[in-house]
C-alpha cells in the first residue's frame, strides 16, 4: 500500500498570472464536452462536499439528459461545523469557480449557473457580484452562452442538502426531497443539473488547467489529489490548510495538535471522533476517514461529553422535521445522554440509543439524520466514562 | 396601498412573481424591516398569487426570516463547539450585561436582538458574532461591548 505522508500543497489559492482562470476557460472551451468528461473522470477527482461522488460522472450523466434546460449549481451553503473553507475560496480566487461552472455549463448544456451562498456569509455579496459582474461580461464578450446569478440561503443547515437545496431555490421550506430521480435527472425546477461544492470546482478549473496527470500524482489511488482543511479546536495553528490525501491521522496531530490531543472529530459534527488509540492507523482519505474539510481537534481538558451534546443539540435544531426518524431521534438522542449523566438511566442505555442512531440511518430520508450515528457511536464507544460519570 | 405593500410591490417587480422569487422577496422584506409581519407575508402571497399559509409555511422554515420583530441590529453570537471551547458563554453574558436583555430578546428601544446561532463558520478564529450582515470574529467581551457600544453611537 502506499504510504503518504502530510504534504502541503497550493493548488486552490495559487494564481497562475501567465495562466489565469479566464484563460483556462478559452483553452478548454476548445476541447470537446466528451474530452473533457474524460479527463475529469481520468484525474479521479471526487466531489469535495463531504459525500464524495465521482465529478466526471456527474457531468457525464447530467450531459447525457436529453434536455434543453439543464442548470451548475455551486453549494455554497458551507454550514457543517469546523468547516470554513469554503468562505476562504469565495472571498479569495472566486474567478475560479465561476471558470468551473463555465466549463461545466459547456459540457453539459446549461446556459444558467447559480451560486447558492449561506446567509452567514451574506457579507461577502456584494464583492461577490462584482466580480461576477466582471466574469459575466466577460463570456458575453466571447460569445459563451453561459450566465451565473447569486441566491441567498436564510440560515438552514440541511439546505446544504442538494435536494433540500432546490426546493429552497423554488420558495419552498428546504426539506430533502425522496431520492431517486437525482439532481441529474431532476435537480433545479426538476431539471438535470451538476450541483457540485465551492472547492470541487475549484479543482475541476485547475484540472483543467494543469491536467489530470499533474492532478492524479497527488494522493492515494481512493483519493486522488488533495483537499483544503478547515482545522480548528485545540490547535497551534488554526486555519486551512491544502494537504494531500491519503496521509495518516497521526502526522495530521504532529503538524496542527497541542501535544495534548485526545481525540480529532474527521468531518465535522456529522463525522466520526477518531480517539488518540487509533491515530496511527487512522488514514484521512477516501480509503479510511473521508472529510468534507472539517478537522477538531480536541485536547484532555475537553469533556467528550460536552462535545456529544453539542453536536446532539445542533442536530435536534437543524433536522428539518420532515421525517420522523431523524425529527423524533436527535431529540431523543439528546434527552437520552441528559438521562444518563444525571442517572436516571442505566449506562446500558446507551446501547439502545446507538441502535436508534442505526434506525435513523436506516430510515431517515437524508444525510443529516443518517450521518448521526457517526459521532454518538464513535465518541460513546471511545469515551464512555466520559458520557457516563 | 400600504408601505409595506408598495415596498412588496416593487420587490415583486425586481424578482419577479414566480414561486421561484419567493426566497429573494422575503429576503428583501427582513433587509429592511428585519421581520416579516403578517401583513407583509400577506401582501408576498397577493403578488405572487400564493396561500399566505405557503408564505408563512417557508418563511418559518429559515432561522434568518423572522416572523416575529426584531431590533434594528440583529446580533448573532455562534454556540457550536469550537465557539463554545473558546468561551462564547462569556461573549453573551457580557453582551447580555451591556444591552441589559437575554438571548431571544429585544432591548426596550427597539435598537438590538440578542440571538445566538449556530455555526457561522469562523471556527479558527472564535468566538464569532453578526451584527446584521457584518461578522465580527476573535471576540472578547470587551471587544464584543465595544462593537455594540459603535453601533449605539452610530444610530443616535
Amino acid at each position: 500500500m502506499e504510504q503518504k505522508h502530510l504534504k502541503r500543497v497550493d493548488l486552490i489559492f495559487e494564481w497562475d498570472e501567465k495562466n489565469p482562470p479566464i484563460q483556462v476557460l478559452d483553452k478548454t472551451l476548445q476541447k470537446t464536452p466528451d474530452a473533457i468528461i474524460l479527463e475529469m473522470i481520468d484525474s479521479g477527482l471526487k466531489g469535495r462536499g463531504g459525500a464524495g461522488f465521482p465529478t466526471g460522472l456527474k457531468w457525464k450523466f447530467t450531459r447525457n439528459e436529453d434536455s434543453d434546460v439543464k442548470y451548475v449549481i455551486c453549494n455554497a451553503d458551507e454550514g457543517e461545523p469546523g468547516t470554513f473553507k469554503d468562505r476562504e475560496i469565495l472571498d479569495r480566487v472566486p474567478e475560479k469557480i465561476f471558470t468551473g461552472m463555465a466549463i461545466c455549463g459547456y459540457v453539459i448544456g446549461a446556459k444558467e449557473g447559480y451560486i447558492y451562498l449561506r446567509a452567514e456569509y451574506n457579507f461577502l455579496l456584494k464583492s461577490l457580484q462584482q466580480k461576477l459582474d466582471k466574469f459575466n461580461q466577460q463570456l458575453k464578450d466571447r460569445q459563451i452562452e453561459f450566465s451565473i446569478f447569486l441566491r441567498s440561503g436564510s440560515g438552514a443547515y440541511v439546505c446544504g442538502e442538494e435536494s433540500a437545496l432546490f426546493e429552497s431555490m423554488e420558495g419552498k421550506r428546504g426539506e430533502p426531497r425522496n431520492k431517486p430521480p437525482y439532481p441529474t435527472v431532476a435537480g433545479y425546477n426538476s431539471k438535470p443539473t451538476v450541483i457540485n461544492n465551492v472547492e470541487t470546482l475549484v479543482y475541476t478549473c485547475e484540472i483543467c488547467r494543469m491536467g489530470a496527470e499533474k492532478f492524479k500524482a497527488l494522493g492515494t489511488s481512493d483519493s486522488r489529489g488533495s483537499k483544503v482543511f478547515s482545522v480548528s479546536g485545540d490547535t497551534t495553528k488554526p486555519g486551512i490548510y491544502e494537504l494531500e490525501l491519503g496521509m495518516p491521522l497521526k502526522d495530521f496531530i504532529d503538524e496542527f495538535g497541542d501535544d495534548d490531543a485526545k481525540a480529532v472529530q474527521v468531518g465535522g459534527a456529522s463525522g466520526h471522533c477518531v480517539p488518540r488509540k487509533k491515530f496511527n492507523d487512522t488514514i484521512i482519505g477516501f480509503e479510511g476517514i473521508p472529510t468534507g474539510g472539517s478537522m477538531m481537534i480536541f485536547n484532555s481538558s475537553r469533556s467528550m461529553y460536552n462535545v456529544l451534546h453539542d453536536y446532539l443539540e445542533f442536530f435536534t435544531e437543524e433536522s428539518c422535521g420532515q421525517c420522523t426518524p431523524c425529527r423524533v431521534g436527535c431529540q431523543q438522542l439528546l434527552k437520552g445522554i441528559e438521562a444518563v449523566k444525571k442517572g436516571e438511566r442505566p449506562p446500558a442505555y446507551l446501547e439502545d440509543l446507538k441502535k436508534l442512531t442505526l434506525t435513523m440511518k436506516i430510515a431517515a430520508k437524508c444525510g443529516l439524520g443518517q450521518s448521526v450515528a457517526n459521532p454518538f457511536i464513535s465518541i460513546v464507544d471511545n469515551f464512555k466514562e466520559e458520557i457516563i460519570y | 396601498m400600504t408601505n409595506t405593500e408598495n415596498f412588496v410591490h416593487e420587490l415583486a417587480e425586481k424578482h419577479g412573481r414566480t414561486r421561484n422569487a419567493l426566497m429573494p422577496i422575503l429576503q428583501g422584506v427582513v433587509a429592511r424591516d428585519k421581520y416579516l409581519s403578517e401583513e407583509a407575508m400577506i401582501a408576498v402571497a397577493r403578488e405572487l398569487d400564493l396561500s399566505a399559509a405557503d408564505v408563512y409555511g417557508t418563511a418559518t422554515f429559515y432561522t434568518f426570516l423572522d416572523t416575529v420583530p426584531r431590533g434594528k441590529n440583529v446580533i448573532r453570537v455562534c454556540k457550536t463547539i469550537s465557539c463554545h471551547m473558546h468561551n462564547k458563554d462569556e461573549i453573551i453574558k457580557a453582551l447580555e450585561e451591556q444591552l441589559k436583555c437575554k438571548v431571544g430578546e429585544t432591548t426596550s428601544d427597539k435598537k438590538f436582538t440578542l440571538l445566538t446561532a449556530n455555526c457561522l463558520g469562523w471556527c479558527h478564529k472564535g468566538p464569532v458574532m453578526l451584527v446584521n450582515d457584518d461578522v465580527y470574529p476573535e471576540l472578547t467581551p470587551q471587544k464584543a461591548i465595544e462593537i455594540v457600544q459603535e453601533y449605539i453611537r452610530k444610530s443616535n
